[in-house]
């Protein structure tokens, strides 16, 4: 007899806490009409706010001093996602380590993947570096979908944000026009800005560099770069004596003046290089934010490029 | 994909059309060779096919380059009229080589949505396009010194678990993770997960690790330490602790602003490792989890909660006393855990301390008298603490301390010192001093265990993601 009223409490007890679950519960809409967007990185969300103007509210998961492959899938990120109307991530796996289970533990079915606010920027960037053939962790912690930093090319930004444009336009048809009027504007002002920054690379083209990670093909291409070499032997490895060996004597023979690092990577290793090779490290910002000067897309090439030049005129 | 069959049409219509071409012309050339050496037409034949023979080869070389050149600059913006040009002049993607850019203009511009498609890098991977994530975590255990009371294996392959996950609908994912262990296989998990329900409303349907405390969740082979706590052996189940199959429902509550707070509510069938047994089919047990969680800075959170189970046990099995079903064991745990990892550095240096206690109320007869129906109340606690001294070296230790289940006048209690190595993102290598004073149940006194453990763990297929 006790048995069954048991079971009957603990199903009351279940029954009850459903109850409270489902309907004790803020009401997730907001008074205010402003879409809410959640990007992964800082570069997505200057890019989403540069279109979005005041229709939108924009708030990056990570920060842009922060290595994007790690982040950590804290629940107060939760909060956040779950009432996000659009989420724009840059793709390619990058984010494969942290935002799946951010994603599916929302509660939000409207980010979900293949969901309409689910965002993915890759599918309107150049992608650099797909590999070809077999691949296989012996080449590191690779990205079979090509090299994720391609947000680095002003190019591929401006086709990010044209993808934005369409996205938002078509979640707020009564705004389309608002889109579109600062698309044009952000477009006129981004191809300006290129102008400047390619006349201010000009004369350093085809200068060999050296990077810390395989960040900055895109950057590279756009602005004349030469990467021959990096400090991680593979994408994701930790320095090793012996590539570093290899690359002192490559960056002598290639006269490499320069190490390109990124603010997330212990500057002990690039240092010694430095050292041994008389080259200079240049601590580049890969994302808006990484500096508190560097607030905008604009200002995230403003700040590198003044950094490369500088570097480039001191080790002549 | 339609792109692409389109794409590979033309190029085998102009190819066959350049093959019958050339085919034609050696043919025309062919009579008067023929008439100045008509004692080897075969020859002149041969000649004019290999000739044949090595243009086409030439073509398909030609034309594979040219695939490979459209596959590489993946066409980003199709719209080619309206080019988003900037200053630089250099050959944007989706402008094909000269030669084909007539035949593949008219291919690439139509379908803004099937233009995003992705290059995945061939044919075959793109069959396996909805294949489930696929990975397998080898862990390799070894055991070196002495312990009287639970004794492992000098060396093991401890178990290869393999992990399956899939998004299986707009509305659901799964995961499953099968253990194959040395005895046999073992379903360690593989649960349905609903993300799109109402109210914010999370379901989980399948066999799962239940949301009691912080260690019973975790996979082995996400554990800090090789071994499990003394606590989660000796009170709730040891290593594959509460793991059932059941049902699961969660939702954020309402919280101070900055505070993140989740209840979980689950009803298992009643069977867990030696916690719980079901004897019948009403002896279902239950397990609810509130977790609060704060952020203390962008480096710094705290993590705490508490957590409830209730099943039934076999205490009371072959009684003739007691009504076997009123054997019940109430399980409460309450852990708390401190996070430091400065977003600067995170791949260099972090910081982790975690306590978790556990309280478990046990119905069962009386050592000594087997006519008295008695509640053995045993506590147990572990406290870890984990530092990333750089990037591949992380330090650890962990305090144990747990009175036994059944005997709660028994207390076992222990120490471990770890040191973990990472080649890579994907291998692990680890080793453990433990150290334990245990309860001899046969000769009825303490003894010390002193034991070095390792481990290599290693990762294949599909990227994980990292547990929080």
């Amino acid at each position: 007899m006790r048995r069954t009223k048991m079971t009957t409490r603990i199903s009351a007890i279940l029954a009850s806490c459903a109850f409270i679950f489902a309907f004790v519960s803020p009401p997730a809409s907001r008074a205010d009409s402003k879409l809410r967007i959640m990007t992964a990185t800082t570069d997505l969300a200057a890019l989403a706010q540069e279109i979005g103007g005041e229709k939108v509210d924009v708030e990056s998961v990570a920060r842009g001093y922060q290595d994007p492959h790690f982040v950590e899938a804290k629940p107060s990120f939760l909060l956040k996602l779950r009432h996000a109307d659009l989420l724009i991530v840059v793709g390619l796996e990058l984010e494969i380590g942290w935002l799946p289970p951010l994603i599916s533990q929302s509660t939000n079915p409207k980010i979900q993947v293949g969901a309409p606010g689910y965002f993915d920027a890759s599918r309107f960037a150049k992608i650099l570096e797909i590999p070809t053939g077999q691949v296989t962790r012996a080449e590191g912690d690779v990205h079979p979908l090509g090299n994720p930093h391609y947000w680095l090319d002003p190019e591929n930004g401006l086709r990010i944000a044209k993808g934005i444009r369409d996205k938002l336009s078509e979640m707020r048809s009564s705004d389309a026009a608002y889109f579109a009027q600062r698309y044009d504007s952000f477009e006129q002002r981004l191809k300006q800005a290129d102008e400047k920054w390619l006349a201010e690379m000009k004369p350093y083209a085809g200068r060999k560099v050296v990077t810390y990670h395989r960040s900055w093909p895109n950057f590279a291409e756009h602005f004349g770069l030469n990467v021959v070499g990096y400090v991680e032997p593979r994408p994701g490895i930790p320095p090793s004596p012996q590539h570093t060996v290899e690359l002192i004597g490559q960056m002598k023979r290639d006269g490499v003046k320069l190490i390109l690092v990124e603010p997330y990577f212990d500057l002990k290793t690039p240092n010694a290089i430095a050292r041994d090779t008389g080259a200079q490290v240049v601590v580049l910002m890969p994302s808006v934010g990484g500096e508190k000067e560097i607030t905008d897309y604009f200002k995230l090439f403003d700040y590198d490029i003044a950094k490369l030049k500088q570097a480039f005129d001191t080790t002549k | 994909m339609k792109r692409f069959s389109a794409l590979s049409l033309v190029v085998l219509f102009s190819m066959s059309a350049y093959a019958q071409e050339k085919s034609s012309a050696p043919g025309n050339q062919s009579p008067p060779s023929a008439g100045a050496a008509a004692t080897a037409p075969e020859e002149v034949r041969i000649r004019a096919l290999e000739e044949q023979v090595r243009t086409l080869a030439e073509e398909v070389a030609l034309l594979r380059g040219e695939l490979k050149t459209i596959r590489d600059t993946k066409p980003a913006d199709p719209a080619t009229g309206t080019r988003l040009l900037l200053a630089s002049t250099r050959i944007e993607p989706g402008v094909l080589p000269s030669s084909t850019s007539s035949t593949g203009a008219p291919v690439l511009a139509p379908e803004p949505q099937s233009a995003q498609t992705q290059t995945y890098g061939g044919a075959t991977s793109n069959a396996k396009l909805l294949n489930p994530d696929i990975s397998l975590i080898g862990d390799f255990i070894g055991t070196a010194g002495r312990n009287t009371i639970s004794p492992s294996r000098s060396l093991e392959l401890h178990e290869s678990e393999v992990g399956l996950q899939a998004i299986i609908d707009p509305y659901a994912r799964a995961d499953a993770f099968i253990s194959f262990g040395e005895t046999g296989v073992n379903v360690e998990e593989g649960y349905v997960t609903f993300t799109s329900l109402p109210a914010g409303l999370l379901l989980k349907v399948g066999k799962m690790r239940a949301e009691f405390g912080k260690v019973n969740t975790i996979h082995n082979h996400a554990l800090p330490f090789i071994d499990r706590p003394l606590v989660t052996n000796n009170l709730v189940g040891g290593e594959d602790g509460i793991d059932d199959a059941g049902i699961s429902l969660s939702r954020f509550l309402p919280a101070p602003k900055n505070w993140f707070l989740q209840g979980t509510a689950q009803v298992y069938r009643g069977d867990s490792s030696d916690v719980f047994t079901s004897n019948r089919r009403q002896d279902v047990s239950v397990v609810g989890h509130l977790r609060l969680y704060r952020d203390l800075g962008e480096s710094t959170n705290i993590d705490l909660g508490g957590s409830y189970a209730r099943g039934h046990n076999t205490a009371g099995v072959g009684s003739t006393t007691f009504d076997p079903g009123n054997f019940l064991t109430n399980l409460y745990s309450a852990d708390a855990t401190l996070r430091w990892k400065p977003l600067r550095r995170s791949i260099y240096h972090s910081f982790l301390l975690r306590n978790e206690f556990f309280w478990s109320a046990r119905d069962q007869v009386s050592l000594a008298n087997a006519n008295v129906f008695q509640t053995q109340h045993a506590f147990g606690l572990y406290s870890d603490a984990e530092y990333r001294v750089n990037r591949r070296w992380t330090l650890g230790g962990r305090f144990d301390r747990s009175g036994r289940a059944t005997n709660a006048s028994l207390t076992d209690s222990g120490f471990s010192g770890i040191l973990t190595y990472w080649p890579s993102e994907f291998s692990q290598i680890r080793g453990q001093y433990r150290y334990g004073h245990l309860w001899d149940v046969p000769n009825d006194r303490y003894t010390n265990a002193n034991e070095f453990l390792f481990q290599f763990l290693f990762v294949m297929g599909a990227h994980g993601a990292h547990p929080f």
